[in-house]
């Protein structure tokens, strides 16, 4: 892999489409000095002192926001949360004008989560603020993309040359798009597995192996992350019931038992237990889904030092 | 009033004309088309000299427009509507009724007329709704629309909705000797979609239309034209798989005609991704298709299989594009950028000649709306479209005439442009970029 970039090349982190493995690395690295920092007694550094981080929320979101809020306050940013049942949208505020009167308030940084696919690209191009991306759509999630890379690399040493399965819902998630980028810019293979009516167009165009199988797909793998099948998708007529999905795709012991020995189980959360992951599973010695947690915190610190931190001189180590 | 244009190339494909011709124009009909008429047998006449670079056409018609009158006039007028066809090159367009209320009856389609007269621009033939309201349920009144002046039939901006439906409307319009003009896309299919499904619209995280929505629509349309024995024509086709179905139905002698739009033939779905990720003025219905479609429509354009290009001019006010790609409206104008797109894009690119352009764009529409023009022949009305196919053009929204300026295409540099517009012999529009096409203003 290349070298870590010496900086990001935007004022914005709309996906992980637009990141350089080189860039990527270089978030990976820096979140793993921030992640000291949230061992420390004074969980607090000066990176950010001054600077002020709006976290604009269009969808309910409880991991996510506080990950992100956690992540500024120990970078030491004024934040302050706009969550869209407080906000002026149920007026009928279009998203520029929202994004035009916050911007006349100066903000350094706007978090956003929206519905609609690409309504971070719309805020990047209206403000001067950096825009990062806390989900869009079905389109991008890349601070849950490279949490889950730093895991990755946390236990496994190294991205390059390992097997992730991903299984569930690749057709409506973000985070299934931001891991397939990321993943496979870092050299590795990425297989997807779910209903073929749960699947993208193109999804090996994308870079991904596509199967149905999850045996296949999780047969030798390094990672096994699960997505969160929804329960109105089964009212959309994309399969039966969650009875069978579990049956066909969900993470039992036996299926982990087709991993490596030393796979890890991963989850973006929010889990839905005995739909796609069996309790056991979820629970067991190889799930790393709360250190995912842990380091959603130290990766969105890196990303928001990144983007708005001062000169080279404010280090956070 | 008499007007002679001469030296002009005049190429008119109904006649099979496509040389040096004179034309003589008096008390706005065609008196004479000639290879040299002198002004003196001709009287007191403004003679024009146009030369052999300019390109003299039977009057240009968009059959798929939409001029928002009445209903939503922030968007467009029938007048505004009638203002950029002129200086579009187009004599006339044919105005869909999915207006509020839907052009459904012939107080609507009178009412439609009256605006244009007033306007005195192009000529606007309206298209009446198949169903009461659109709403797929009920026969509009047809034969009272065409005696008010409609000249076809169509609910687009949706399917004609069931299969039984299009069936006794192909029926029915068959008795009035109309078309029924189908926007073809199987809603379930299409489902909450936003941009064609496939990669790309997979790695922007856009909901998918399938190219199957459309095609399964068209081969249903095509098996009910063939079962009526009436003249289905498919409105803005955009896939290879409807291209295939109207290129067998023809050879089988179906009645079925189908036209494109130019952004079809121009653009693809991965224009989404870049330069600008997510412009709001690359979304419309059909979505833009991949590459393979694009190249698929060219091939039809050029060995025939495409009838028509139209416009399916969508104009929309900018509150209803400076928002999320998934909550903008469906639709791009396309009045004022079509003609030199398909000069840059199909002749200079050497895929068609300028008299199949022509036939495109004049000679067929006439012929499927049943409407006068389509051909230069004396004693019927002086509608001309006069090309400049070797102009630089640099297409600038915020010119024009449309109230809207829903376009990808600003700020791009063509090859082609109108030289002139002319409506029953009145001069209507002059490009004063073009040189030597002054004299024609002050006719």
């Amino acid at each position: 892999m290349s070298e870590p970039a010496a900086r990001l090349r935007g004022k914005d982190l709309l996906g992980i489409a637009d990141l350089t493995s080189s860039e990527i690395s270089l978030i990976l690295d820096t979140a793993e000095a921030m992640k000291e920092v949230s061992a420390r007694p004074i969980k607090k550094v000066p990176a950010l002192r001054g600077k002020t981080v709006i976290n604009l929320f269009y969808e309910p979101s409880t991991r996510t926001r506080t990950s992100f809020e956690v992540a500024e306050k120990r970078l030491s940013a004024d934040t302050l949360n706009i969550a869209i049942a407080t906000s002026s949208v149920v007026k009928g505020e279009t998203l520029i004008d929202t994004a035009l009167n916050l911007e006349a308030m100066s903000p350094d940084v706007i978090v956003m989560r929206h519905a609609s696919s690409g309504a971070c690209h719309l805020l990047a191009r209206t403000c001067k603020a950096g825009i990062v991306n806390a989900g869009d759509g079905m389109h991008e999630h890349p601070t849950q993309a490279l949490l889950d890379a730093f895991t990755i690399r946390e236990r496994k040493g190294r991205l390059q040359g390992l097997k992730v399965a991903i299984i569930g819902d690749m057709l409506h998630s973000r985070v299934f798009r931001s891991n397939v980028y990321l993943l496979t810019k870092m050299g590795a293979e990425v297989w997807a597995c779910g209903p073929p009516t749960l699947m993208p167009a193109g999804v090996s165009e994308l870079g991904a192996h596509a199967t149905s199988s999850v045996e296949e797909a999780v047969r030798d793998a390094d990672a096994v992350m699960m997505l969160r099948i929804q329960l109105e998708r089964m009212q959309g007529g994309f399969f039966p019931s969650l009875r069978e999905y579990f049956q066909v795709f969900g993470m039992t012991p036996e299926r982990v038992r087709l991993a490596k020995p030393d796979a890890i189980i991963m989850h973006p959360g929010p889990m839905n237990r005995g739909v796609e992951i069996a309790s056991e599973v979820a629970d067991g010695p190889a799930s790393v889904i709360l250190d995912q947690v842990a380091n959603g915190v130290a990766v969105r610190m890196a990303v928001l030092y990144l983007l708005a931190g001062g000169g080279d001189d404010e280090t956070a180590a | 009033m008499r007007l002679l244009l001469k030296g002009a190339r005049v190429i008119d494909p109904a006649s099979g004309v496509d040389g040096a011709r004179d034309i003589l124009i008096e008390d706005g009909r065609i008196a004479l088309v000639d290879v040299s008429i002198s002004p003196s047998e001709a009287g007191h006449t403004t003679v024009v000299a146009l030369g052999p670079s300019l390109v003299v056409c039977p009057g240009f018609i968009d059959m798929h427009v939409h001029l928002r009158e009445p209903g939503y006039e922030h968007k467009e007028t029938v007048a505004t509507g009638a203002a950029a066809a002129v200086a579009g090159g187009f004599t006339a367009v044919a105005c869909m009724p999915n207006t509020n209320p839907v052009n459904d009856s012939a107080s609507v389609t009178r009412f439609i007329l009256k605006q244009a007269a007033e306007a005195g621009l192009a000529r606007v033939y309206p298209i009446g709704a198949v169903s009461k309201g659109s709403d797929g349920k009920e026969l509009a009144e047809m034969a009272d629309m065409r005696d008010a002046g409609c000249v076809a039939y169509s609910d687009d901006g949706r399917p004609v909705a069931t299969a039984l439906l299009m069936r006794r409307a192909l029926e029915y319009a068959g008795m009035l000797g109309l078309p029924v003009i189908d926007h073809c896309e199987d809603m379930t299919l299409a489902g909450e979609g936003v941009a064609h499904e496939g990669v790309h619209a997979s790695q922007l995280g856009l909901r998918g239309i399938p190219s199957a929505s459309e095609d399964v629509m068209v081969e249903r349309d095509v098996v009910l034209a063939a079962m009526t024995g009436s003249h289905a024509h498919i409105a803005h086709l955009s896939t290879s798989g409807a291209l295939r179905s109207v290129r067998a139905a023809k050879e089988r002698g179906v009645h079925v005609t189908c036209e494109v739009t130019p952004h079809h033939f121009t653009l693809s779905d991965e224009r989404l991704l870049a330069p600008l990720a997510y412009d709001t003025n690359l979304k419309m219905n059909p979505p833009l298709r991949h590459a393979v479609d694009r190249d698929a429509l060219v091939e039809g354009l050029k060995d025939g299989t495409v009838d028509v290009i139209a416009t399916d001019h969508a104009p929309h006010h900018a509150d209803d594009k400076r928002v999320e790609f998934d909550r903008a409206s469906f639709g791009i104008v396309g009045l004022e950028t079509a003609v030199s797109l398909s000069l840059d894009r199909l002749v200079h690119a050497g895929i068609i000649s300028l008299p199949r352009m022509v036939e495109l764009l004049s000679t067929n529409p006439a012929r499927i709306l049943r409407v006068p023009g389509g051909r230069l022949q004396a004693g019927d009305a002086a509608d001309l479209t006069i090309l400049a196919p070797d102009l630089n053009v640099t297409v600038s929204a915020p010119a024009f005439r449309s109230k809207s300026r829903n376009t990808p295409f600003d700020g791009w540099q063509l090859r082609g442009g109108v030289a002139a517009t002319v409506v029953g012999g009145r001069v209507l529009f002059v490009n004063s970029e073009v040189p030597g096409i002054a004299g024609l203003g002050r006719a």
